[in-house]
């Protein structure tokens, strides 16, 4: 008998969970339009996807982006032997405009506060090594992100207390759940070192007011604890309000700046979780320090780092793309919102995201995590969608479920609201709002006004982009 | 007063060490040839910039080894969602294939059990991760490369234990060495999760032999620890005797195969170590499985995967660089070799890797650490070379330098030789060995034999961005 590590050994990986029956569902019998048209559709995964064409079209237009043209080959051997983990200097530039631009250019990043890692995934990870020894906690308002669990947790040995969010509160992070949760810790002789929030939130897809942030910001600073800032998906906000970043929070109310730290990556605003581009950004110097050391562990390939510098240095195409990925967002939120409320199902109201917080409490056979696992089970096996139920998110509340909508082109979007809609007519007449026709001229009606509204919504270049068979669980990418 | 983490605050990050120094006076004043010509020549970094128009010359020839090229940007987006911690198949393949060819397809690697990490650096913290829990143990043969010292220590809280290695009979690892080494982890009661080893050397450049293998086989067998090889210098082997891998040794002998494990990497064989391509291969089921899942805080960029499953997948490049590459290491290495010993410096035999072990130890004052760390300061600002003194790589016996030789072109190294000849030369006149003609006809000697070994003219000017070793991932 071979002897490995507890951590190893252990749980601390997340993956031995019933989330993947889901996924196991969706593995074997993956949608496909062609080959598999009564495939499982995969709407769990929180993936960018509009955006390719006009990406691609910047590349064809700029080969010097890449090391293997003639026109950057010249840049091959330089490159290949950039080691040096402060980073290169143009893609630290690039990244801070480009998260500057993100936020109106209300705020300035400094590049040299700019640190790598493997990911997101990779960040939260060393800025937990950072900040807190093992045993010590971080608080996290939920719902929240499946992968922090492992991410700040695994291999760290630290401890996260939840901050409990109500939906009677549109789950806004009150002052109150707040201290409460430290309480929570406190009589379980945890030592609270920071507090984590998403802004823009997932599951949520909504954004922080101004003054909740101002209100946390000083919570941490009363408290003398971090905060630290996930803002992956600060590009994904489509509409008012508009986001407010920490960054800009800090500038016009009293804060202690050695305790606060973003967290970013490229993987959802612009669609490129594959390349592993995570960002901690630091206004505590002996963190840029610490975390910069540790970035040894996962920096971003050399390669990716001169591609995304090329392409984000670019002001024409970062000002552009920002503006299309809105609107492309903006479009499919709100055709996929009103094709649920069509039939009855309503979502959180959100101007964020990749997703929707979609609300299924009525449709529970009885108010617990049970019935919620049950209703999870026929969606998968009868409806044949992937979505995420919110328990897995920790949500308090069961009924909850989040459902990616930016991972799909517009022809399985119309599949799979095609069978949420036939769900809904053979199981649930009882729950479509009076106001809606009657049943044998509803079917009617919906098709019609779902096909008017189809055009309404439909974006100008018909994004012809053929679904992946490939199966695609989100524990084995590194973030979903 | 803000709080950060013990890890944070303390110094197990390893760059509070003197050896900055040396790294300072370069990056003050790096060498360049036309701009700096009196600057410190960079001879600490083991690079590997011997292959590049090699590749430079394939990558042309293959766009659509690029995602951004008319040929390749169909699968950008694919590439780009692409984050699942298994890692491309063809990208598996193609490293499988490739490390089966560097062992001269004595070995076959199977393509599910390659995990990818954050470079070998990233690779031994997730070993470490895997293997043992804090306050564990693995015995490493000394001298070792620096960086282990944060790799597997850092974050993980286990500790090293060297197994010291001495001049007298080469630096061989014998069981007594490890016997030695295991007691004293015993008696400092820190329980031995493994053994690792790399092999080729970094810092020695020697392989390690069939029967040194077997005999680390059957030790780590009998006390029923990890065995981890690096093999980060695999494909640097330039000259007999052949590379032996663990690979080939555990079919040789018995042996529990969920005791071995195997870090590689493409920063050293190929020149890439900006690309962050690290790779842990398992023959535990176990270990892939959970290292699999580790992999997600350091995988490799799909771009780059795509890149290298292109690249590693044409055969004929392979066979050639394979070949290509030794080639000009082993011309680089015997030139740079013979050129020392012209003047009367010795180093170690070495067959491998990309620096040589320099025996400086008759250029002491005293046989001590601080004489050693003296004959540093001297080379540094005197002769204007960045050396490594052995002491970092926790060497048992003061007076050995590792020199990097494949990290810089032709008409630098003519330079570091110059500046070595010279300062022999002021440093001979006082010791004078009868040996050694007379100076005039030294340096006409020297001369005769660059012909001999002037490879085509490699045009790559020496960058002047500051490079310190510890700002690498790896040195």
């Amino acid at each position: 008998m071979v002897s490995m590590s507890k951590i190893a050994t252990g749980n601390g990986h997340g993956e031995n969970s019933p989330y993947f029956d889901g996924w196991k569902a969706y593995e074997t019998n993956p949608f496909h339009p062609i080959d598999r048209p009564d495939g499982v559709i995969q709407m769990g995964l929180a993936e960018n996807q509009l955006c390719f064409e006009f990406i691609k079209k910047w590349l064809m237009e700029h080969p010097e982006a890449s090391l293997c043209t003639a026109e950057g080959v010249n840049r091959f051997k330089e490159t290949a032997l950039f080691q040096d983990y402060h980073g290169m200097p143009e893609f630290r530039q690039a990244v801070a405009k480009f998260m500057g631009k993100v936020r109106g250019d209300r705020v300035k990043f400094d590049p040299d506060r700019i640190v790598m890692s493997g990911g997101a995934t990779g960040a939260h990870e060393m800025v937990a090594f950072c900040l807190a020894d093992p045993g010590e906690a971080l608080l996290v308002p939920t719902p929240y992100y499946p992968g922090f669990d492992r991410d700040l947790r695994w291999r760290t040995g630290v401890e996260l207390v939840p901050v409990i969010c109500e939906s009677s509160h549109n789950f806004q992070i009150t002052r109150t759940a707040m201290e409460a949760a430290y309480e929570k810790a406190q009589e379980a002789n945890l030592k609270v070192k920071g507090l984590l929030i998403t802004n823009p939130s997932n599951p949520l897809g909504t954004t922080m007011d101004r003054e909740t942030l101002k209100s946390i910001v000083k919570f941490i600073n009363e408290k003398n604890i971090h905060l630290i800032g996930d803002e992956i998906y600060a590009a994904t906000v489509f509409k008012d309000p508009e986001f407010v970043s920490i960054s800009e929070v800090i500038q016009e109310v009293e804060c202690n700046h050695d305790l606060i730290h973003i967290v970013y990556s490229l993987s959802k605003d612009m669609g490129f979780p594959g390349f592993r581009v995570g960002i901690v950004y630091s206004y505590n110097d002996a963190v840029v320090n610490c975390a910069r050391k540790m970035s040894s562990y996962g920096l971003v390939s050399s390669q990716t780092q001169h591609l995304i510098a090329t392409m984000l240095n670019d002001d024409d195409f970062l000002h552009n793309f920002i503006m299309e990925s809105k609107e492309q967002l903006f479009k499919r939120h709100k055709y996929f919102t009103w094709s649920l409320s069509q039939v009855g199902i309503g979502s959180l109201k959100s101007n964020g995201g990749l997703f929707i917080w979609m609300d299924l409490r009525k449709l529970l056979k009885e108010k617990t995590f049970d019935a919620e696992m049950d209703l999870w089970r026929v969606i998968i096996n009868e409806v044949k969608l992937n979505v995420s139920p919110g328990s897995s998110f920790h949500c308090h509340e069961p009924g909850w479920f989040r459902v990616c909508f930016a991972n799909m082109e517009d022809n399985t979007m119309e599949v799979a609201l095609s069978r949420i809609r036939s769900f809904i007519l053979k199981n649930n007449e009882s729950i479509i709002p009076r106001k809606l026709c009657r049943r044998s001229s509803l079917k009617l009606s919906l098709s019609r006004s779902l096909s008017r509204r189809m055009d309404d919504f439909m974006s100008p270049a018909g994004i012809m982009s053929p679904h992946s068979p490939l199966p695609q669980s989100p524990l084995v990418r590194a973030r979903t």
